[in-house]
C-alpha cells in the first residue's frame, strides 16, 4: 500500500491551485463562500473561465473537448475548486447530457450539441421527476405520441433545477404503454422555448429559487431529437445513474465545509472563550472530522480501483448516503455554532448589516435547510439503501 | 397523581385552539410571518381578550394563572399553528414586571394595550448573562444604558423593553426603556416571526432592580418552558402531516406507508414525541420549585434533540414536497429546528444539567 499521491498528481494539484488563484475573482469566491444565490452570469462566467483552460467538461474524453483526466485527477480538481470557493460546474449539460450523447448519440447529435454545451450557447436542464414519479421514476407519465416526424408531448416534470436559466431540457417521456413500465420510456431533447412549454418556479424551504415545474401541453418535437433507441430510454437513465458516481461523495464540498466550520468556531466566542475550546462543541467537530477522514479514504479506494470512474452501484450508493449525511451534519454544526444568531433571514442579515453573524456565516441556517435536499435528490437515501440491500441479499 | 388539566386550563386551551384555527390558518401565518411587521398586529387585542396574557401570571400579580401548566397550554397551541405573535417576549417581560411589582405595566400587558420584550442576549453573550457587556450608568437619580442587544424576541413589536445591563457595582440589573428611545432594527427570522437588534446609546432608563440576575434567569426558564410546549404542539402536527402524506403518497403501486422501513421511522418519531411531552410536563410541574433550573434544562435539551429529529425525518419522508415553501410542513420543520437555538440550545442545556448534577 502507498497512501501518497504520486509526484505527478501533486504537480497536477499545484497546477490547479495556481490556475484558480489567478482566475477566480475574489468577489465571486466571496459570494460562493457567503452562500449567496448565484446568478446565471456568475455561473456562465465561471464556465467560460474553466473552458478557456480546457477544464470545463471534466468527464469528457479529449476528442470531444474534455481534459482527459482520470478519476484521481478529477477528485483533486474537485477538492481544489471547493477549497477555493469556486461556483460549482452546473452538471446538466456537462456532467449528464454530454456523456449520454457521447455514449448513445448519433454523430450529428454529437457534432451539433456538444460544442454548444462547451461554449455556453445552450444551458440544459433535466426533465426526469414528475409529481407522481419520484423514487419510482419508472412510473413516469409524461406522454410522447408520434405524429409523422414529430412527437407530441403532454405532461409535467418537476424539481427541474435551474430550469429558469435553461435553453433546452432533456426529458424522459413515455412513448409506449405496452409491456413493462421501464420498456416504454424514451430520452428526448426539447427546446424549452417550444410553444406549449411553461416553466413555473418552486420556492424552497429557505426561501430560495432554484427548482421549477415544467408543463408540456401539445409540445411538438422532431423525432430526430430522440437519443438512442425509442422505448430504450431507461437504459440511458440507468447509465446516468452509474456514470461518474465517484464525485457523488462530495468530499471536496465537505472538506471546505469542515474548514469553514473550524474557522468559525475559532472566531466565535462563548462564555468568554473561543467556541472551539468548548469541549461539547469541539467533540462534535472532531467526530465530523473523523467521519470525513474515513469517507475521504473510502472515496480514494474507489477512485483508484475504478480508475475509469465507473464505480459499482453499491459502492456509489454507499458514497452517496455517507457523503450526504456527513455534509448535512457539517451544515448542521455550522448553523449551531452561531446559536440564535443563525436566525435572521440571510438577505436581511447581509443587507441590513445586522452583524449578529460574520458575513461568511450569515447564510448558515439557509444552507442547512437547503441542503436537506442532498439526501432526497439524485435517488433518495432510502432508494440508495434499497440498491445496497439488493446487492447484499440478492434480488 | 393526575395528568389531566384543570377545567380552567382546558377552557383556555380549547378556546385558543378554536381561535387560532379560525384566525390563524397556516396559509395566513406563512403570508404574514416573513414580512414586516412579522405578525398580525390586529390579533393581539383579541388574544388578550381570550385571557391568554392573563394566564401567564398569578392571581396575586393580577393574572389568573402563572403556573407552569398555564404557560404550556398556551404555547402548545401556538406551536400547533406556528403562531408568530410575539408571545415569548411578552411572557418573559410580563413575568419580570410582575416579579418587580410593576402593577400598571402588568395590567396594561394583560389587557393587550401594551407590549414588551426582554433584551438579554448580546453577540458574545448568547447564553450566559455573566458575559453581558451592556452598561448601566447612574448620574444623580438618572440611569442610562449603553451597549447592544441581539435577538430580542418581540423587540420588533414592543412599546417598552426590559434590558439586562451591568451596573456600576458589577451586578446584572434590570432596566425599563421606551422602545422608541432605542435604535431598533427589526428583521424576519428564517422560521418566521420577528426579532430585533437593539442599539443603546445613553438611553434613559428606569431601574427595576440593581440585582436581577436570579429574576431574569427565572423569566428565561419560563420562556424555555414555553418553547418546549410550543415544540410539542408543532411536533404533534408535523407528525400527523407526515403520517397523512405517507398514507396518501403512492410509489411502486402502493402507499409508501406500507413500507416497513418508513413505518418504523414514524414510530420512532412518535416515541420521541411522547418523551418530549413527558419531560415538558415534568418541567412545567417544577417551575415553581427549587428543582426548576434542572428540570427546565433537561426538558429543553430533550426537546432540542427530539425537535431536530422530527423536523429532519419529516422533511426526508416527504421527499421533495417537504422542501417547498408552499407546503406547511416545511415551516413546521424550520420552526422546530430554529426553536432549539432560542434561549440556549441542546448543548447549553446539557452543560447546565452537567453543572447542576455536579453541584
Amino acid at each position: 500500500m502507498d497512501l501518497n499521491f504520486t509526484p505527478s498528481e501533486d504537480a497536477f494539484r499545484a497546477e490547479v491551485r495556481s490556475f484558480l488563484k489567478d482566475n477566480l475573482s475574489p468577489e465571486l469566491a466571496t459570494k460562493v463562500r457567503n452562500g449567496e444565490e448565484l446568478g446565471k452570469a456568475d455561473l456562465e462566467g465561471w464556465h467560460a473561465t474553466l473552458q478557456s483552460r480546457g477544464w470545463l467538461a471534466v468527464t469528457w474524453p479529449e476528442e470531444y473537448g474534455g481534459p482527459g483526466w482520470n478519476a484521481v485527477q478529477r477528485h483533486i480538481f474537485d477538492e481544489e475548486c471547493a477549497m477555493a470557493n469556486t461556483p460549482r460546474i452546473v452538471p446538466f449539460g456537462l456532467g449528464m447530457l454530454g456523456p449520454v450523447l457521447i455514449k448513445f448519440g448519433t454523430e450529428k447529435q454529437k457534432a451539433d450539441i456538444l460544442p454548444r454545451i462547451l461554449d455556453g450557447t445552450d444551458w440544459w436542464c433535466q426533465g426526469y421527476s414528475e409529481p407522481g414519479a419520484g423514487s419510482d421514476l419508472a412510473s413516469l407519465k409524461t406522454r410522447a405520441i408520434r405524429e409523422g416526424d414529430d412527437y407530441i408531448i403532454n405532461g409535467q416534470k418537476t424539481w427541474t433545477t435551474l430550469g429558469q436559466f435553461a435553453d433546452k431540457i432533456f426529458c424522459l417521456v413515455r412513448t409506449s404503454t405496452e409491456g413493462k413500465r421501464q420498456e416504454g420510456i424514451s430520452f428526448v431533447l426539447v427546446d424549452i422555448n417550444t410553444p406549449g412549454i411553461e416553466v413555473r418556479p418552486i420556492k424552497l424551504i429557505e426561501g430560495g429559487y432554484e427548482v421549477n415545474e415544467v408543463f408540456f401541453s401539445d409540445v411538438r418535437v422532431p423525432v430526430s431529437n430522440l437519443v438512442g433507441v425509442e422505448n430504450e430510454g431507461w437504459t440511458i437513465a440507468k447509465f446516468l445513474l452509474t456514470h461518474e458516481r465517484t464525485g457523488i461523495a462530495g468530499v471536496g464540498a465537505s472538506t471546505q465545509a469542515l474548514h469553514e466550520l473550524k474557522a468559525l468556531a475559532r472566531k466565535l466566542k462563548r462564555r468568554g472563550k473561543p467556541l472551539i475550546e468548548d469541549p461539547l462543541f469541539a467533540a462534535r467537530i472532531a467526530e465530523a472530522e473523523i467521519d470525513l477522514e474515513a469517507l475521504r479514504m473510502t472515496n480514494l479506494r474507489v477512485l483508484v480501483d475504478a480508475s475509469g470512474g465507473a464505480a459499482s452501484n453499491t459502492i456509489a450508493s454507499m458514497l452517496k448516503i455517507k457523503g450526504t449525511v456527513i455534509r448535512q451534519n457539517l451544515n448542521d454544526l455550522a448553523r449551531r455554532a452561531l446559536g440564535p444568531a443563525a436566525a435572521p433571514f440571510p438577505v436581511e442579515a447581509l443587507a441590513g448589516n445586522l452583524a449578529v453573524a460574520p458575513p461568511e456565516a450569515a447564510a448558515n441556517a439557509a444552507s442547512y435547510f437547503n441542503n436537506r435536499k442532498l439526501s432526497i435528490f439524485g435517488g433518495s437515501n432510502e432508494i440508495q439503501r434499497n440498491i445496497i440491500a439488493k446487492d447484499i441479499f440478492g434480488a | 397523581m393526575n395528568f389531566n388539566q384543570t377545567d380552567d386550563r382546558r377552557m383556555i386551551s380549547d378556546s385558543l385552539r378554536r381561535y387560532l384555527a379560525d384566525q390563524y390558518p397556516v396559509e395566513h401565518r406563512i403570508k404574514i410571518a416573513y414580512d414586516a411587521p412579522f405578525h398580525d398586529a390586529k390579533k393581539w387585542g383579541e388574544l388578550a381578550e381570550l385571557g391568554i396574557l392573563g394566564a401567564l401570571v398569578s392571581e396575586e400579580q393580577g393574572g389568573f394563572g402563572g403556573e407552569g401548566f398555564d404557560i404550556t397550554v398556551v404555547f402548545e397551541e401556538f406551536g400547533r399553528t406556528l403562531c408568530p405573535e410575539p408571545m415569548l417576549g411578552n411572557l418573559m417581560g410580563l413575568r419580570l414586571y410582575a416579579a418587580f411589582a410593576q402593577q400598571d405595566k402588568v395590567d396594561a400587558i394583560i389587557a393587550g394595550t401594551a407590549r414588551t420584550a426582554l433584551a438579554v442576549f448580546e453577540v458574545d453573550a448568547f447564553t450566559d448573562t455573566g458575559e453581558i457587556a451592556t452598561t448601566a450608568s447612574k448620574t444623580g437619580d438618572n440611569w442610562t444604558l449603553s451597549g447592544r442587544k441581539s435577538l430580542v424576541y418581540g423587540g420588533h413589536a414592543a412599546d417598552t423593553l426590559l434590558v439586562a445591563a451591568r451596573t456600576p457595582a458589577g451586578k446584572i440589573g434590570l432596566f425599563e426603556i421606551e422602545a422608541s428611545a432605542a435604535d431598533i432594527h427589526s428583521y424576519a427570522m428564517i422560521d418566521g416571526g420577528g426579532a430585533a437588534e437593539v442599539g443603546l446609546d445613553n438611553v434613559a432608563a428606569i431601574c427595576l432592580s440593581e440585582d436581577a440576575a436570579e429574576a431574569i434567569e427565572a423569566a428565561l426558564d419560563a420562556g424555555r418552558l414555553a418553547l418546549c410546549a410550543e415544540a410539542v404542539g408543532a411536533m404533534d402536527v408535523l407528525k400527523e402531516m407526515t403520517k397523512d402524506y405517507l398514507m396518501q403518497r403512492q410509489q411502486f403501486g402502493r402507499p409508501i406507508a406500507t413500507f416497513q422501513a418508513l413505518q418504523h421511522r414514524l414510530v420512532d418519531l412518535s416515541i420521541e414525541i411522547e418523551q418530549a411531552r413527558s419531560i415538558t410536563i415534568h418541567a412545567a410541574g417544577s417551575l415553581d420549585t427549587p428543582g426548576r433550573a434542572l428540570a427546565v434544562a433537561k426538558a429543553k435539551n430533550l426537546i432540542g434533540r427530539a425537535g431536530k429529529l422530527v423536523a429532519e425525518e419529516a422533511v426526508q419522508m416527504h421527499g421533495g414536497i417537504g422542501m417547498t415553501w408552499e407546503y406547511a410542513g416545511s415551516h413546521y420543520a424550520k420552526r422546530l429546528t430554529m426553536l432549539d437555538a432560542q434561549l440556549g440550545d441542546t448543548e447549553d442545556q446539557l452543560r447546565r444539567v452537567m453543572e447542576l448534577m455536579a453541584a
